[in-house]
């Protein structure tokens, strides 16, 4: 019995390569770290960004049949969470390079920084495949625990601390919110495995329901979904630029990715009832990211509302509900992922007397300064906008019709006028770029950040619109097969 | 007749120590370490409910995730610290009305 049982775990351990991989590197890498000190951070980034290329190409590389249970049903291994791991790893990996060319750039290399970066990327690949309450709330902390210290990073810097800070308080809270809808659900089930929850939701009462709204609220926290979005405007501004791209992108997914499977795994029968709390998530977020950002002067302010906006459609889709809107929620997801990295490449790419830029003003005339660069931002910006034929648009095509498609008419009305209204600031940034008079002259760019910038353009159109078909459908295979 | 503790009990001493708790974060408006306190306080009510109901349904999983919770609190605890620390060295000031160098 008990040698059975240790043979199905030895088996279970294949199935969970990109893991492994990731948490032998970070065990590795912290004692070559400690041994070599920042001398060794050069290794390690490469090191880092190769094991999660690999990590991304592992978990595409598994599709399951049907969702496979693994580790007495702690994780489950299916086609969605093989599809979010592989984004996640080749966002995390884009973003760490972003980072480590930076802080090579400005002799601030530290060792810790690729190896936070891959911490933080073993729990998002944890939250991606997340089967009971328990994965799912280590597999938050680990992301969180890595991304607080990401946060301060700077430690000579008051704005660094301070985002740190605000980002550790306001994500504790959000972590005690979801571990006391946790407890709740765990009490009025009987269970904290999702397939037992899943069988005893319909009979869970209102004690379920209060648990299931509370453990949402802790999981839009972490998505800065609106209106628990108040720390993401302050983190982005505070923390270095590199992380913050970090933050917009493979975070983000990690989250998208475990809200849908707790929404459609063991709530799926409870659709009802969760329904109207992610419409007015998706609402809110929608609103308040277009119109508050219409304020800001700062460009990480502007992409944290940019975010939150962004994330709205994809909270829209989910609201639709069922695989079609989790698909939905994965293609908008993987749209939005490079385009968001080639943004904030090209931000890292303007520096000025050794100092990142990060005021709208001085993008003014980057036309005549970089005229390449300009380029590559304008058509960043037209796709995240949703102008057609850029990727961006597609994006949010699917997620309205998934919308559509589930009757929430007056949801894509307020996706598509929210639209209009962010295209207000996308268009004054590509207006401030091209018109405007040119600010002081730039320091030169690496090749790293113009070849990421370059690379998320020619993805943003034409790569991404060539393998839409592709895309869509994998997402919808992957979502069918995990949520029948 | 004496009282029987049930689980309501339970059930309402966490919920009035998770109350306590967010409103420690919120409502504080001194002392940083303060706003720590809250949170270890929230945590605990978590794991109150998670002890009792463990207890009441006769089932083991939630004693494990109340270990669980347990340890994560305390590494939650050391990073949060930490945080502190390098916030002090910059500002020689850990009041929470001074937390505002950005806003908007």
């Amino acid at each position: 019995m008990e040698a059975e049982l240790a043979a199905r775990l030895v088996a279970d351990l294949a199935w969970v390569r990109p893991e492994l991989l990731l948490v032998g590197f970070v065990l590795i890498g912290t004692l070559v770290g400690a041994w070599g000190g920042d001398r060794s951070a050069g290794v390690l980034s490469g090191g880092a960004v190769l094991v999660l290329i690999i990590a991304a190409a592992l978990s595409f590389g598994q599709h399951p049949e049907a969702p496979l249970p693994v580790f007495n049903g702690a994780l489950a291994i299916d086609g969605y969470g093989a599809f979010a791991k592989g984004v996640i790893g080749l966002a995390a990996a884009a973003t760490l390079l972003l980072g480590a060319d930076r802080f090579a750039r400005s002799n601030a290399r530290r060792f810790e920084f690729p190896l936070l970066v891959a911490l933080s990327a073993i729990g998002m690949f944890v939250m991606a495949s997340a089967n009971d309450l328990i994965t799912l709330y280590v597999g938050l902390e680990l992301q969180s625990l890595a991304a607080y210290v990401l946060a301060a990073f700077r430690r000579d810097d008051a704005r660094s601390s301070e985002a740190g800070l605000k980002y550790f308080v306001l994500g504790a809270l959000a972590s005690g919110l979801l571990l006391y809808g946790a407890s709740l659900i765990y009490g009025f089930t009987g269970s904290v495995r999702f397939d037992l929850i899943a069988q005893a939701a319909p009979s869970g009462g209102i004690g379920l329901v209060f648990g299931l709204v509370f453990l949402i609220c802790g999981l839009a926290f972490k998505l800065s979904a609106a209106p628990f979005h108040m720390w993401t405007p302050d983190v982005y501004e505070g923390a270095p630029t590199p992380v913050t791209a970090f933050f917009a992108a493979a975070p983000k997914l990690a989250a998208v990715a475990l809200l849908a499977r707790v929404l459609l795994g063991p709530f799926g029968e409870l659709t009802d009832q969760w329904r109207q709390v992610i419409m007015a998530l998706a609402a809110f977020s929608l609103v308040i990211g277009a119109f508050i950002a219409l304020a800001q002067t700062n460009i990480k302010r502007l992409m944290a509302y940019s975010s939150i906006h962004n994330v709205g459609f994809a909270l829209m889709a989910l609201a639709a509900g069922g695989a079609q809107g989790a698909s939905a929620a994965l293609v908008y997801m993987t749209i939005y992922l490079p385009t968001t990295i080639g943004i904030f490449a090209g931000i890292l790419a303007m520096r000025r007397d050794g100092e990142d830029v990060e005021t709208i003003d001085d993008l003014s005339g980057l036309a005549t300064r970089k005229p390449w660069l300009a380029m590559l931002l304008t058509a960043l910006m037209f796709s995240v906008a949703g102008i057609p034929p850029l990727a961006g648009f597609l994006g949010k095509y699917v997620t309205i019709t998934a919308a559509i498609g589930a009757g929430l008419w007056p949801l894509a009305v307020i996706a598509v006028v929210a639209t209009v209204v962010s295209a207000g600031y996308y268009l004054n940034l590509i207006k401030v770029m091209w018109v405007n008079p040119p600010a002081a002259p730039l320091m030169p760019t690496g090749p790293t950040v113009a070849l990421t910038a370059g690379a998320a353009t020619l993805l943003v159109f034409p790569g991404l619109v060539i393998a839409f078909g592709w895309i869509t459908q994998a997402a919808t295979t992957a979502a069918l097969t995990s949520f029948p | 007749m004496p009282l029987e503790i049930g689980l309501a009990h339970y059930l309402a001493v966490a919920a009035a120590l998770f109350t306590i708790g967010v409103f420690g974060i919120f409502v504080n408006r001194k002392n940083i370490i303060i706003i720590l306190m809250s949170i270890e306080l929230v945590l605990l009510s978590v794991n109150i409910n998670l002890v009792a109901f463990s207890s009441f349904l006769g089932n083991i999983e939630g004693q494990i995730f109340a270990l669980f919770v347990l340890t994560v609190a305390a590494a939650e605890a050391a990073v949060g610290l930490a945080i502190l620390v390098t916030y002090f060295r910059n500002r020689g000031d850990i009041a929470v009305e001074d937390l505002n160098l950005m806003k908007g």
